[in-house]
């Protein structure tokens, strides 16, 4: 399996994770990778047979596997990788409107949550000219480093921008931390989306897979075991996983030029 | 539907507190149904409820919870680490119990602290320890206040000399007094918390009495006396024993025993009222830390048979091992003398000889009284009393 070092604590949790599947009679590794592209193209050239995958990842593989004559299948995902939104945020003042925005502060570039649903949402609603200012924290991390996010908060706080977009959860720490202070308040919310997935690719050996998704389905958070490597990787439960939650960030993608049709990273500027 | 109104409340503010404790009394199946007029509030519970394991929904009439099970399965192995008195003490408390407190509901899972290896009721307990945790945070004594320093007299220069040896002698067996008990509590598993606190303010005891017998010592001048390596050998052989029975039984039992006698001694015969206060406070302190090895020496011995053959075997392991070495500092006996003296004439001399012999009568009688108390019977015990090291303690 692969998965992304967007963080320390993710050999932590994998080697954690390891312990307890192979306790489990699984005969199971991971790999790291530096950036999601890698490992999305990894997983499509059968070098690993799962990939714990961001939702542009995700996005991408389906493209990509179905180029190359494969299939992926988002196998499990988190409890918390369902029915996430984005907020965009502005400073409090008489008659603030969706359409008077004309700078934007966002996350880093391949940022589901904070760039790409949130900007294709506000141009949807009306906010055609926007100038975007990007805070490309953790490129190839697909958003997974909270700081692009952070400094896009930090920026409307300044008041460099009329605007700033992040995940509902992070609108609530950096209202808690004092990123965002009083006087700020959010225009508009995207619809529901979701997150991450456990994608399996086709030349998986079909058992393994079977019982690696049925492994992870049945760690239970009653477990003391695994109950902090679940706290660790931020859910309660492993859930099966739904490719109904992906409508948004694959036409934002198709809206942004993020990747083409057959996957190939078609973005500007963009160097993971 | 059980309703929540968190008026203006919002989740930067301690809203979470609120939902959660309406979330607990739920009855089961049912929802609850969260209104408020914090602008961010639909926003930040969906977030939160998402972090919790809760399930959110948003309908016409606003924002849902059902309470998840995630708070339920944390809880759902967990156990109570005995009970919080003396009664709900556990013969073996298992190491994962680790710092929690007696009686709390332990999580499961956590870290399983290696070093509480003192975990044996029968080998650490003594009902008396509350009792006398109790009174010894009761008597904690302030050695600014307790000890009349103003009322120093000027003594001759030899006696002085003979009062500052004493002091400096004194204050190197409270520095082992201090690092045995200090050592021993650190291995103690926490279940035994008023072991523990008894010998912390042991420990705290012996910190005054450095004190209080160092700042005697310089009262007048601004030396010390000698410290002997036979003295410091023995003081020494205390602190590698490791088996917490043998090692309070050593320094409690027979150490601090005898420094009981030793300490009433130069209460009688102290030139001067601050040299009286000091060795009297410490004597008090003393007498407590006597009884508790004593008490659970007695409560052990009664538990196991084999406790009083290792008992034996560990003061003739410790003579053995000081038998080459010359024991007291002969400075230290002979200051003793000259105290119980008061002068220089051959007379008095003889008369502060046979004062500190009738002392070292005394220290075997209360160590053969004590060994008799832990089940020894007459004849050994008095055999094991003159094994015990020359240095007093
Ligand atoms: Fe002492
Ligand atoms: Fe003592």
């Amino acid at each position: 399996m692969g998965a992304v070092a967007y963080d320390p604590k993710v050999v932590t949790i994998w080697e954690g994770f390891r312990r307890w599947l192979r306790d489990s009679g699984l005969p199971f590794d991971f790999v790291l990778y530096s950036n999601y592209e890698r490992q999305v193209e990894d997983l499509v050239a059968g070098r690993i047979h799962a990939a714990w995958n961001s939702p542009l990842a995700w996005v991408r593989a389906e493209r990509l596997a179905a180029a190359e004559g494969h299939t992926v299948r988002a196998a499990a995902m988190r409890d918390t990788d369902r029915d996430l939104t984005s907020v965009v945020v502005v400073r409090s003042g008489p008659d603030v409107k969706l359409a008077d925005i004309r700078t934007v502060a966002v996350g880093a570039i391949d940022s589901p949550q904070a760039t790409l649903i949130p900007l294709a949402h506000l141009r949807a609603a009306g906010a055609a000219d926007l100038t975007v200012r990007r805070f490309d924290v953790g490129v190839g991390l697909h958003g997974d480093h909270v700081g692009g996010e952070r400094d896009a908060a930090r920026a409307l706080a300044a008041g460099e921008v009329d605007a700033a977009c992040m995940i509902d959860a992070n609108h609530l720490a950096f209202t808690q931390e004092g990123t965002l202070p009083p006087g700020t308040r959010i225009i508009a919310q995207t619809a529901p989306y979701d997150h991450c997935n456990m994608t399996l690719v086709d030349t998986a050996p079909a058992d393994l897979a079977d019982r690696f998704v049925g492994l992870l389905l049945s760690m239970s958070y009653a477990d003391a075991e695994v109950r902090p490597l679940l706290d660790l990787e931020g859910l309660k439960v492993w859930q099966e996983g739904r490719t109904s939650g992906y409508a948004q960030l694959a036409a934002a993608v198709d809206q942004s030029g993020f990747y083409d049709a057959k996957g190939q990273v078609t973005a500007a500027d963009y160097a993971p | 539907m059980t309703r929540l109104d968190l008026e203006g409340l919002g989740f930067a503010q301690g809203a979470h507190i609120l939902v959660e404790r309406a979330l607990r009394g739920l009855p089961p199946g049912d929802r609850l149904h969260v209104v408020g007029h914090d602008p961010a509030l639909a926003v930040h519970l969906r977030g939160w409820c998402r972090s919790r394991g809760h399930v959110f929904s948003a309908d016409q009439h606003g924002s849902l919870v059902s309470p998840g099970p995630a708070e339920r399965q944390r809880w759902a192995g967990a156990e109570r680490a005995g009970g919080p008195r003396p009664d709900g003490i556990v013969r073996r408390p298992p190491p994962h119990w680790g710092l929690a407190a007696r009686g709390a509901l332990v999580e499961a899972g956590g870290p399983t602290p290696v070093g509480f290896d003192i975990a044996d009721r029968d080998v650490v307990w003594a009902d008396l320890a509350p009792r006398l945790y109790a009174h010894a945070a009761a008597a904690q004594w302030d050695p600014a206040v307790a000890v009349d320093w103003s009322a120093a007299t000027e003594l001759p220069e030899d006696i002085e000399a003979a009062v500052v040896q004493v002091m400096t002698y004194l204050v190197e067996n409270e520095q082992a007094a201090l690092v045995i008990p200090a050592r021993l509590l650190a291995r103690i598993h926490p279940h035994f918390r008023e072991v523990q606190q008894l010998l912390a303010v042991q420990a705290a005891d012996e910190a005054r009495h450095i004190e209080v017998f160092s700042r005697r010592a310089l009262l007048t001048g601004s030396e010390l006396g000698t410290s002997s390596a036979g003295g410091r050998a023995s003081l020494t052989s205390l602190l590698f024993e490791a088996d917490f029975s043998l090692a309070s039984f050593l320094l409690s039992v027979l150490g601090e025993g005898a420094f009981l006698a030793l300490l009433a001694f130069l209460d009688e015969h102290a030139p001067d009222p601050v040299t009286r206060q000091v060795t009297r406070l410490a004597r008090v302190d003393e007498a407590r830390h006597v009884a508790f090895g004593v008490a659970h020496l007695e409560h052990q011995a009664a538990l196991d048979p084999t406790l009083r053959g290792r008992l034996r075997a560990a003061v003739e392991r410790r003579h053995d091992a000081l038998v080459d070495t010359a024991g007291l500092n002969a400075d230290v006996y002979d200051a003793l003398v000259v105290l119980a003296a008061g002068e220089w004439t051959p007379a008095a001399i003889a008369r502060g000889y046979a004062a500190v012999q009738r002392l070292q009568a005394a220290m075997d009688d209360g160590r053969r009284q004590r060994l008799e108390r832990l089940g020894f019977p007459p004849d050994e015990a008095a055999e094991l009393s003159a094994l015990h090291t020359r240095n007093f303690m």
